[in-house]
């Protein structure tokens, strides 16, 4: 009953919260614009408010929203509906999105609506008569992908998913926009809605018009770890055990009444209402169950509970596991999955916010062959003395070993060396930008024409747009978070990008302001990975710059710089090899003359209707070749402290990390390289984005082929489970590959390889892999990605991410609606992890455990995890033991009482022995116990190897403990038996009275499980010795008290011992039978712990040999191994995966009066 | 959880060793070089306490004889055929006849023996009244239901003492007889009867009813005997000290045994001449034979025991030393030379690797 009311009240409370959250966010107020319809909802609910609020917006909650309503949004305001875009306060309708919740992409996105509704603008009369109908597809999981069409005035519109913009969007940089409603959560139906003004015709009606992100958003489930689920199993076990005893005894019954019973009624005649032996025996059966019950371990559920609660607290103490500069401490969300903790073999892992810190910075650069910037070494070392006390947190272990304090010093003395560059001479300058490397600000204050050429390029060449609200404080957005990077990193150097409009480029340069005029902007895309503007500078010359990949572009360097690329080549391998994104920048001057003609080619193919991308892009080419080379940048996705270090620990502990990130396939690999999740030592990639099953299919087998050629070969348990597909959940075995090998999935391919039998095969070539990287995912297929794994693979899933990435918009508001997406993704691991980092606690709300740095997780895994494990698994071992040995004595005394359900022990005890006598033992080594210390779990991982394999538990480790336990009770009940049996004391008086055999083996068999509490503790703290010794020290107060003379005269009938203590305590044989048995029951306990490494060594034994080795001797200093990176691979280019706003800029529509108002800057002629 | 507006490092946790799971410890290791040493020192302990026991338990002389009178095997053949299907059976006598060729050094005890008479059944021990034994008048009249169907007589009287122990009071009595000399006068030897219960039952447990008027009997008036039983409970003796709930010999059947097979004290020989032990002669033991067991297969014993420093003759405990003082050795010796092998082994496997 307890157990069950303690679940319910923990569940209680937990629903509680998630309504709660639910309730802000469909209370939260929108606006509405009312027209007739929205009037009459209005009116229904607040009676007497007059029909004349047509035409006005009304502030409504969220949840009174419908399908339908045109609402008007704000800027910085969440969107909790799919909103088909109608028109907005930027020109050409554009508004600005950020998708962060979606994908976890910090940039903004840009939406915008189509022609005919934008002219609405915010005209109120206008946007009320609008009366069109939109026809759509049914709400499904694709964010990147919307059809529909509008009808609108007798004409169709096609929709496209650049017009819709998505529930858990936020509009940025928006005024206000206004949208039409056309998924809302909750179903509607539509036809209630009198006079429809605006229609919204889904194709499938089948389905509820969900929004993308609650199809995105997974179902929240309870979790149960396996630890539960086996002990769910295991009390079925014992319950059937149970019966099956039960069923014996009464047997036995049976024939004992028969043969003895019957004729032994002279001196006890049956029971009125016992007619024969089978009725009698019948009866026993149901008396042994009660008796025999105390083996069905109920008070096991509390004590679980309890361990695991006091394992959640260690994790909110943990001081390494507090981020100071945060202040915020680990959490334990929740209180139930501490030792899953100690059995995690994959883990999913977010990209952005997660492993990396989500900022780019211009780290490095090479202008004109020059190297700028500090070299690796000695950034490690800076890093290792300044980095703050997380950081050298997560480099715990190192810690207070000869030899790093040396380091520290010299680190200080480097970096006083090489302290930051001072900008104070720009009064434009971000205050945030750093950058380690005096003389590229002495190469600029000299002029050197070619630094500054570089940085003008720098702030040219790039379709980042900028806000100025306060002067001087500029904002940048770009599409890519690495352009602005280098469009920061320009303006920091004095080449500040000030403002543009569609046909200038305003540049502060070293404080003189020049306008450019943009000529063209050859934008970006996936296959030319290069961008170009052509200005025409204030001296009138026509410059052409580029930027893009070293690649593409040194294919088209002018043959005059062959040197120069050479040189600069050498230090972009140096820059790759650092895990650096890289960008070739490079410029043209052009002949006036040429340009002329080139620009009419190019808007001839601009304004060409067939094959327009191919010959836009033949014109580009044309113009985009005899470059001159100005240099590289490198920019650093700046990584998390010790994410590295974590996730070699973390592999080295034979953890598969996953990336999943909705980030594209360049980044991803990149940092996948940088933190150590591939490595050049691999030995081979494989990247599947493959757009059709049938590809998909070919790739994943030709990777598995490469892999492990035989596996092919084999009658594959696969193909067998697929043909005959059996109702029994199937388990992928682990598979060894060939090599080490990597995967990188796309979003688009892993859409199709998640459908049907394609996941298996998936599966099985990803679990393969040494790391897999998954990009441009949905939340959705995150979830999904994770279901599968833990569907088929059988193993513990952690799923570790810190949601959105912005506080901002989070700020005082709870949403929701971004946790039910990011819900799914924990939901579906079994445990997920919140980094509570720079964007608030969203992510924290929702996970099982939350921290603030990634590089927590090695300690949570390794070492919480690991203890609450290694902790549970004794306490599981010893709990059902103790209870075995306690129980089944009263099995073996039942052949020599008849089998009449005689208990062995006094009432008391029974009632006791869990609640008072065993349990605080069993508590304290489950709190206390540590087999290693935390050093030692962080310096050899291996040891985290058996909780994923569940050696610690599992029903043969079960087996074992009731085999024990059957032993211990035979001996604890033949040994007092033979010891009592005809024995006399040496005054003559008997003592083989029931009673005094009751106390012989009830202190048995509590010195017999104390011993083995004893020999199970390996780490024995002053409260393990209290708890332990102590129980036993009370057993025996208790005994004498409950056996006492006072309190057995008062209520004779309860306490029917008296005396019995005294009397048999003092006979020296009793403590000779004591100790005979708890030697007996030791002798084979430390023969198999002592035989057991000998004869079956597992690697872990030798690792704790090896560890007590070194802890009696002392350490040599641990040498640190650089994390370097081979300079081999150079795929790192830094550009978004999207066509950047080039063409908006550009675009044909000329200036709309409002834009200078509202983005530039008034110009000075 | 407010998390703004706080001091830095005000959300750090406690820096104690019991928050951080840094408790100084003792970390025991069972290694090679604890575990052997500890096997054959407690192997040798063993062998040698296990020594100790079984010798000092074979000092012990016992000498005991089965009269239950099964098929002519003794004297008592007579009174058990006699007895047979007859409830109550009738009062019947045999003896039992011995010598001792040399003393039987004393101090020896009497003791009776009942094999196969389930004292531990459960329904069997719960089937008594505490209260009622420890005196309590209300108790008294209003026995357990526990004790029933012997919690009232047929008459409807509360049954003192109440329930199927006391009822099935085992009612044989002996005496010893001595012959110094053959042929000699058999001279009774005197039995002491007092002092055989617990001191805690006789002392404390067990008590009269308050006397009324003066008398036990009275006290008892509007009780009824339990069936089996010939005389009430307050003329169990005649000494005032061992009569009613506090005779000794009910009080030693009260305790009731925890094995089916059983023995309880009937007397201690240590008067007169008998102090020292039972000098040798030629000895009779008069049995009176009322106490039926044949029906369930059970058999009456007769012991005569003297006792050593630790308790009766109980060879068991010294037996077991010395099994598991040689098993510690044995199990010694095997983890000792496979420690050896594969200490070996895996040093060599080191070296490899």
């Amino acid at each position: 009953m307890v157990v069950l009311s303690i679940t319910a009240v923990k569940d209680g409370i937990d629903d509680m919260k998630r309504h709660k959250n639910d309730n802000q966010v469909n209370n939260r107020s929108v606006l509405v614009l009312m027209n007739g319809r929205a009037v009459v909802k209005f009116q229904s609910r607040h009676t007497g408010i007059q029909c004349s609020f047509s035409y006005r917006i009304v502030t409504d909650k969220w949840m009174n929203i419908q399908v339908g309503d045109i609402i008007k949004l704000e800027n910085n305001q969440l969107v909790t509906a799919d909103i088909l875009l109608l028109s907005s306060s930027e020109p050409y309708s554009l508004t600005y999105i950020e998708t962060a919740e979606l994908d976890g992409e910090t940039n903004l996105k840009v939406k915008q609506a189509i022609s005919v509704t934008s002219d609405m603008e915010d005209n109120l009369k206008l946007l009320s008569a609008f009366d069109g109908e939109v026809r759509c597809e049914s709400p499904n999981n694709r964010l990147d992908r919307f059809t529909g069409t509008l009808t609108y005035k007798g004409k169709n519109y096609i929709l496209n998913h650049d017009r819709l913009i998505f529930r858990g969007c936020v509009i940025r940089n928006t005024d206000w926009c206004y949208g039409l409603v056309v998924f809302t959560g909750k179903w509607r139906k539509l036809q209630c809605s009198p006079v429809p003004s605006v229609t919204v015709v889904i194709d499938d009606n089948n389905h509820g018009p969900d929004t993308k992100v609650m199809q995105n958003g997974g179902k929240s489930a309870f979790k149960r770890t396996h630890i539960d689920h086996l002990m769910n199993v295991l009390v079925l076990w014992i319950f059937l055990f149970l019966c099956g005893m039960c069923f014996i005894l009464a047997i036995g019954h049976y024939i004992w009444e028969n043969k003895k019973g019957y004729y032994f009624r002279d001196f006890l005649p049956w029971k009125e209402y016992v007619s024969s032996s089978v009725v009698s025996s019948v009866l026993i059966f149901w008396s042994y169950f009660i008796i025999l019950n105390t083996m069905v371990p109920i008070s096991l559920y509390v004590s679980v509970e309890i361990i695991r609660l006091g394992n959640s607290f260690y994790i909110n103490w943990d001081r390494k596991m507090f981020y100071e500069l945060k202040n915020t401490p680990a959490q334990a969300r929740t209180t139930t999955l501490n030792e899953e903790l100690g059995q995690v073999k994959y883990v999913f892992s977010d990209k952005t916010g997660t492993l990396t810190r989500n900022i780019m910075t211009f780290s490095k650069c090479s202008i004109n062959g020059k190297f700028y910037g500090i070299w690796d070494s000695d950034e490690q070392n800076l890093k290792l003395a300044t980095g703050h006390s997380g950081e050298l947190e997560c480099k715990e272990g190192k810690k207070g070993l000869p030899g790093s304090a040396q380091l520290v010093s010299y680190g200080m003395d480097l970096f006083q060396k090489t302290e930051k560059v001072d900008f104070s001479y720009n009064r434009l300058a971000d205050p945030k930008f750093s950058f380690y490397d005096k003389t590229l600000v002495e190469a600029v204050k000299r002029g050197d024409r070619w630094v500054h050429l570089f940085f003008v390029s720098l702030s040219l060449c790039h379709t980042v747009i900028p806000e100025e609200k306060v002067e001087g404080e500029l904002v940048y957005q770009a599409q890519s978070p690495d352009e602005g990077a280098l469009v920061t990193a320009a303006r920091n150097f004095g080449f500040v990008f000030r403002s543009r409009t569609s046909e200038t480029i305003m540049v502060v340069e070293m404080g003189e302001t020049r306008i450019y005029k943009l000529l063209a902007i050859l934008d970006f895309n996936n296959v030319r990975k290069r961008m170009s503007v052509i200005v025409r500078t204030p001296e009138n010359r026509v410059m052409l710059f580029c930027k893009g990949a070293d690649t593409i572009l040194c294919q088209l360097l002018h043959p005059s710089c062959r040197s120069l690329r050479d040189v600069t080549m050498e230090h972009l391998d140096d820059f790759a090899s650092d895990g650096l994104r890289t960008l070739m920048v490079a410029y043209r001057e052009l002949d006036n003359a040429f340009f002329q003609d080139w620009s009419r080619k190019h808007s001839e193919a601009f304004l060409s209707l067939e094959d327009r991308e191919n010959k836009i892009s033949i014109v580009y080419e044309e113009i985009e070749k005899d470059l001159m080379l100005l240099g590289a940048t490198a920019i650093e996705d700046k990584l998390q402290d010790g994410v590295p270090e974590t996730i070699i620990t973390l592999s080295q502990a034979k953890i598969k990390i996953w990336v999943l990130t909705g980030d594209k396939q360049e980044t991803a690999v990149n940092i996948a390289y940088a933190c150590n999740i591939f490595d050049d030592e691999m030995d081979g990639m494989f990247i599947v984005e493959g757009e059709d099953n049938e590809t998909v299919w070919q790739e994943l087998r030709s990777a598995r082929e490469k892999m492990k050629p035989q596996s092919l070969l084999e009658s594959d348990p696969i193909d067998d489970y697929l043909t005959t597909k059996p109702r029994i959940p199937f388990k992928i075995p682990e598979e060894v590959p060939s090599g080490n090998y990597g995967l990188v999935i796309n979003g688009y391919s892993l859409a199709h390889a998640l459908e049907g039998n394609l996941e298996l095969e998936l599966l099985q070539t990803a679990c393969m892999c040494k790391g897999v990287i998954c990009c441009r995912m949905t939340p959705l297929q995150k979830a999904q990605v994770v279901e599968l794994v833990k569907r088929y693979k059988k193993v513990v899933t952690l799923a570790i991410g810190d949601g959105a990435n912005d506080v901002s918009m989070i700020k005082g508001i709870k949403q929701a609606l971004w946790l039910r997406s990011f819900w799914g993704f924990f939901a579906a691991a079994h445990i997920g992890v919140g980094i509570s980092g720079q964007e608030g606690m969203q992510a924290m709300l929702n996970s099982d455990f939350a921290f603030s740095q990634f590089c927590y997780l090695q300690r949570l895994l390794l070492v919480h995890g690991r203890w609450s494990y290694n902790r549970m698994c004794k306490f599981l071992s010893y709990f059902f033991y103790k209870n075995f040995a306690f129980t089944l004595v009263h099995f073996w005394y039942a052949f020599y009482s008849g089998f009449s359900a005689q208990t062995v022990y006094d009432t008391w005890f029974i009632t006791f022995y869990n609640l008072v006598y065993t349990s605080l033992p069993v508590l304290g080594l489950s709190l206390f116990d540590q087999d290693v210390n935390e050093t030692w779990s962080l310096r050899f991982p291996e040891l985290y190897e058996p909780g994923q394999h569940n050696l610690y538990f599992n029903k043969k480790e079960f087996v074992k403990c009731l085999v024990h336990g059957i032993y211990s009770s035979l001996v604890l009940f033949f040994i007092p038996m033979g010891t009592i049996h005809n024995s006399v004391r040496t005054d003559g008086k008997e003592i083989s009275d029931y009673q005094s055999f009751s106390t012989i083996v009830q202190t048995s068999l509590l010195c017999v499980v104390t011993m083995q509490i004893a020999l199970e503790t390996t780490y024995w703290t002053m409260i393990s010795h209290i708890f332990t010794w102590g129980s036993l020290g009370f057993y025996f107060c208790i005994l004498f008290f409950l056996y006492s003379d006072g309190l057995c005269l008062m209520f004779p009938n309860v306490f029917q011992l008296l005396g019995v203590a005294r009397n048999t305590l003092d006979w020296p044989q009793v403590w000779l039978s004591v100790v005979l048995s708890m030697v007996l029951c030791m002798l084979p306990v430390i023969g198999y712990h002592f035989l057991k490494p000998l004869f079956w060594p597992v690697r872990v034994d030798k690792v704790i040999d090896r560890i007590h080795h070194c802890m009696s001797h002392p350490l040599p200093p641990r040498i640190r191994t650089r994390l370097k990176h081979a300079g081999s691979r150079r795929s790192a280019y830094a550009f978004s995966h999207k066509q950047g706003f080039g063409a908006l800029i550009t675009s044909g529509k000329t200036l709309k009066a409002k834009f200078p108002k509202k983005n530039s800057f008034p110009f000075k002629k | 959880m407010t998390w703004s507006a706080t001091a830095r490092g005000a959300h750090q946790p406690d820096n104690t060793a019991f928050t951080q799971q840094r408790l100084p410890a003792w970390q025991p290791l069972l290694s090679a070089s604890i575990a052997l040493p500890l096997f054959f020192c407690a192997g040798l302990a063993f062998i040698g306490l296990g020594l100790g026991l079984y010798y000092s338990s074979n000092g012990i002389k016992e000498l005991e004889y089965d009269y239950t009178g099964d098929l002519g095997t003794s004297n008592c053949s007579v009174c058990a055929a006699a007895g047979q299907g007859r409830s109550p059976p009738p009062r019947c006598s045999c003896a039992w006849y011995f010598s001792l060729p040399e003393l039987f050094q004393g101090p020896v005890y009497l003791y009776y023996e009942l094999t196969n008479f389930y004292q531990n059944y459960r329904r069997y021990g719960v089937s008594r009244d505490d209260e009622q034994l420890s005196g309590l008048p209300s108790a008294l009249r209003h026995p357990a239901n526990e004790c029933a169907p012997y919690q009232l007589s047929a008459a409807g009287l509360p049954i003192a003492p109440c329930g199927a122990i006391a009822n099935s009071l085992f009612n044989d009595s002996f005496s010893l007889w001595h012959q110094r000399r053959a042929g000699g006068p058999y001279v009774e030897v005197p039995l002491d009867r007092t002092g055989i219960a617990w001191w805690t039952d006789y002392h404390v447990k067990f008590r009269n009813p308050p006397l009324v008027n003066g008398s036990l009997a009275l006290a008892f008036q509007g009780t009824a005997p339990p069936p089996n039983w010939h005389r009430p409970v307050y003329d169990l003796s005649t000494d005032p000290n061992n009569t009613g709930f506090i005779n000794q010999d009910f009080v030693v059947w009260m305790r009731t045994a925890a094995l089916p097979t059983f023995r309880k004290l009937y007397a201690r020989i240590r008067q007169g001449n008998y102090s020292t032990g039972l000098p040798r002669g030629a000895y009779r033991v008069n049995i009176t034979y009322n106490y039926p067991v044949r029906a369930f297969g059970g058999h009456k014993l007769i012991i005569f025991s003297s006792i050593s420093w630790m308790g009766g003759k109980n060879p068991f405990l010294g037996i077991a030393y010395l099994v598991v003082g040689s098993l510690c050795i044995l199990m010694g010796f095997v983890m000792l030379v496979v420690y050896i092998r594969y200490q070996d082994q895996n040093d060599e496997d080191e070296d490899e690797e």
